[in-house]
């Protein structure tokens, strides 16, 4: 069984309430980005499975999440059984555009069920429906139900329990030719196993409205744009027409089964507009809201990642003293501890960001905050909602690549996951903080000039990738912006549970993506970092003196395979000021960027949490001739390298994943690599030039 | 008296009847899917800071759309 319905319907609310699997419930259009599934018990005690698909306003395939729809209704996706009932929700409160797609899913001739849902809003805004005229017309069973408050759910399952469920016999007016069409299609279609005609002429009738092909592949497609070019040659029009026609018999239902009272009274989401989207207020208001979610990211959740920080360690600590003395140790305490030790600490960040989009999506905000920023991200040529995407991107790449799904366009699309990395993540911030404390001196004056030169460097990488947006729009991915039509659903107040769930399931895919590529990284960098294992030697004490301790470690580290690559490709970043330490970082940094951190700790064999002893190891650092190592310069390339660089494998394997192919994900790693490399070697270059050692 | 404008010259609360899109394609399919097709009544509810999009009311909802869009947009307005 699938259950379809208009974005914003309550439709994934509804799907709760049948199958009391409690999962994502969101406000912003296109929350629902992949299908879920979930089961219910009918009246005699029978499991149904139900799936929750994309929300869209209609079944023409046009994006991608649409196209998933139209599969999933034509039983095209081979993991998931072909659907043999559909349960329509209607939003009772803004029938008339709900009732298009619905009236599309009824023509299709799946037994149907409509939940008119949130029959509370409508009355409460003075809608009254006449349940029985509007089931006399659709033909189908039609449910009045609250599914936010439970109410009518069980009248749902009665109506779903009905064997066999009642097949739609909905007749509208079709262009000219149609059933023509619709006849010559018909025996090319795949038989179902019913052999059901009326549904077969569903399906050709749909297809010849689709845009692009809801999977049936090449000879059936190309007889379907056959036809579809006769009728723009026969009857120019046919598709407007057809769009017209179904308004049209919708507008003639309403007049008969909807009274509308007081239509003219404001809403309270309509006055609330007028204050958040007013001209002077919406941007502060905004921006506070922003405000807000930088402090909780970044204030609030500092202290929840020190303790998992320490609760990592010790774990890793005591779980190693359970081992013997040795490599296995040492793979357990640094190696899986220490590397995935490194992600998992971004978990409260990840979660309180997760909490924001989820309360801002199921409020309605969101779309207004699109709204808003419009005008500007499509000055670069991206769309409103390209803003979420890379908002979430600030916390991780991962996630806010994933969130792009919501774009229509392919174009945008793409143009914000290959600029979404530029974003400065939380996975920067460890390095951030080193590198800046070991190009000032410490002291109380200067932590002015840090949290500064932190800030530009957030905004360093938010311009660039603007920029770049801008110039994918004007080169690479050239083409008219698309238009932004978008609705801006009435305000909703929060359901916590949805929100805390939306939040731990988000969060639990970040670490589940994330976690087990970083897991087989870690084994792999510590094996790189440890073999070949030249000496054996003990760990050394730890000394005070910085320079003696590079020395030792050159011996050890230096000849691992690690310090091989580390020494191979020095050359390369040789005009970037960096030596064979840095690069061998910068290599280990592909894992995960915070991972340079740990890395330059093992080289220079520092304790890793007191980042104290780390800096003071840079600050005596020395290259081959004598000189310092790490100067403000070096420091300063080193960081504009990673403001810019894509070193992050887990990005990678998510473009690769949402693009569907290895171009992408190649490209954007090379173009952003290079930009790095030219940038940090200006900036080295230059400075040298230009007398700053 | 009837008079036509385009969508995106239109005053905060005023009301009208879309009289055509002027546009083809994808972007007007779009759109009337949406609801907003020539007769529908439609009452222009703001426009974004800045000049950014505009929002609409129609068939009981709000729906917003780019001022680039609503310029093709005519309405007539008694």
């Amino acid at each position: 069984m699938a259950l379809v319905g208009n974005p914003n319907s309550g439709k994934t609310t509804l799907f709760n309430a049948l199958t009391g699997l409690r999962q994502k419930v969101g406000n912003y259009p296109g929350v629902t980005v992949e299908w879920k599934e979930g089961t219910f018990y009918s009246q005699h005690g029978h499991p149904v499975r139900i799936l929750d698909l994309p929300g869209s306003y209609s079944l023409n395939a046009r994006s991608p999440d649409e196209k998933i729809l139209v599969e999933a209704l034509l039983g095209r996706i081979p993991v998931l059984p072909e659907p043999t009932a559909v349960v329509c929700c209607v939003d009772a409160s803004n029938l008339e555009r709900n009732l298009y797609m619905a009236t599309q899913v009824i023509e299709l001739g799946l037994p149907t069920v409509v939940a008119l849902n949130m029959m509370d809003v409508a009355s409460s805004r003075g809608i009254r429906i006449d349940v029985e005229q509007l089931e006399k017309r659709l033909g189908v069973p039609v449910i009045p139900c609250e599914a936010s408050h439970g109410k009518g759910i069980m009248e749902v399952r009665l109506a779903l329990s009905q064997h066999p469920l009642p097949v739609p016999t909905l007749k509208m007016d079709k262009p000219h030719l149609i059933s023509e069409a619709v006849d010559d299609l018909l025996p090319v279609l795949p038989h179902r196993e019913s052999g059901n005609t009326l549904l077969s002429r569903g399906e050709a009738r749909l297809m010849l409205s689709c845009d692009e092909d809801p999977g049936f592949g090449g000879p059936i497609w190309t007889r379907v744009l056959l036809w579809q070019q006769r009728f723009d040659r026969e009857v120019p029009g046919w598709r407007s027409d057809w769009i017209t026609a179904r308004y049209a018999w919708i507008g003639e239902l309403m007049h008969h089964s909807v009274k509308r009272f007081n239509p003219n009274k404001p809403t309270l989401s309509e006055r609330a507009d007028d204050f958040l989207l007013h001209p002077w207020i919406g941007f502060p208001v905004l921006a506070l809201v922003m405000g807000a979610l930088f402090y909780c990211i970044f204030t609030v959740a500092v202290p929840f990642m020190e303790a998992l920080d320490g609760l990592i360690a010790w774990t890793g600590a005591n779980a190693g003293a359970l081992l013997p003395e040795g490599q296995l140790r040492s793979l357990v305490v640094d190696g899986i501890f220490g590397g995935v030790g490194g992600i998992v600490v971004f978990l409260p960040q990840i979660l309180f960001l997760f909490f924001f989009i989820a309360m801002l999506e199921s409020t309605g905000y969101m779309a207004r905050a699109a709204f808003i920023l419009d005008r500007l991200m499509n000055r670069v040529g991206l769309h409103g909602r390209s803003f979420i995407p890379l908002l979430s991107s600030y916390a991780c790449a991962v996630p806010g690549i994933m969130a792009t799904r919501t774009i229509e366009s392919p174009k945008d699309r793409l143009v914000t996951i290959l600029v979404a990395p530029f974003m400065t993540c939380s996975a920067r911030l460890p390095v951030y903080l080193v590198m800046i404390a070991a190009m000032l001196p410490t002291g109380p004056g200067h932590a002015l000039t840090k949290s500064l030169i932190l800030l530009i460097l957030y905004f360093l990488g938010t311009i660039v990738a603007l920029v770049f947006a801008w110039i994918f729009r004007k080169t690479l991915l050239k083409g008219p912006s698309p238009t932004m039509v978008m609705e801006l659903p009435p305000y909703r107040l929060p359901r916590w549970e949805s929100i805390f769930h939306e939040m731990f399931d988000r969060s639990w895919m970040f670490l589940k993506r994330a976690g087990t590529i970083i897991f087989a990284l870690s084994i792999l960098l510590w094996f790189m970092m440890n073999y070949p294992n030249t000496e054996n030697e003990q760990i050394l004490p730890m000394d005070q003196s910085g320079q003696e301790l590079v020395i030792e470690s050159d011996a050890g580290v230096g000849k691992s395979f690690a310090g091989m690559l580390g020494h191979g490709l020095e050359p390369v970043f040789r005009p970037l000021g960096y030596d064979w330490r840095i690069t061998m970082g910068l290599i280990s940094s592909f894992a995960a960027r915070e991972v340079f951190v740990s890395t330059m700790a093992i080289i220079y064999r520092v304790d890793e949490e007191e980042s104290d002893s780390l800096v003071a190891a840079f600050r005596g650092s020395k290259r081959e001739d004598g000189s310092q190592l790490f100067t403000p310069l070096t420091c300063t390339s080193v960081l504009v390298f990673f403001v810019f660089a894509l070193q992050c494998i887990s990005t990678i394997a998510v473009v690769r994943r949402e693009t569907q192919s290895w171009r992408w994900p190649i490209f954007q790693f090379c173009y952003m690599f290079a930009f790095a490399w030219i940038t940090a070697f200006l900036v080295y270059q230059g400075g040298q030039l230009l007398g700053f050692a | 008296m009837e008079k036509h404008v385009k969508l995106k010259d239109m005053r905060t609360g005023q009301r009208g009847v879309v009289k055509d899109l002027g546009m083809e394609g994808r972007e007007s399919l779009r759109l009337m899917e949406m609801g907003l097709l020539p007769g529908t009544q439609i009452r222009f509810v703001r426009r974004a800071p800045l000049g950014g999009p505009l929002e609409v009311e129609m068939r009981g909802f709000h729906l917003s759309l780019r001022a680039q869009e609503a310029a093709s947009i005519r309405v007539s307005i008694r």
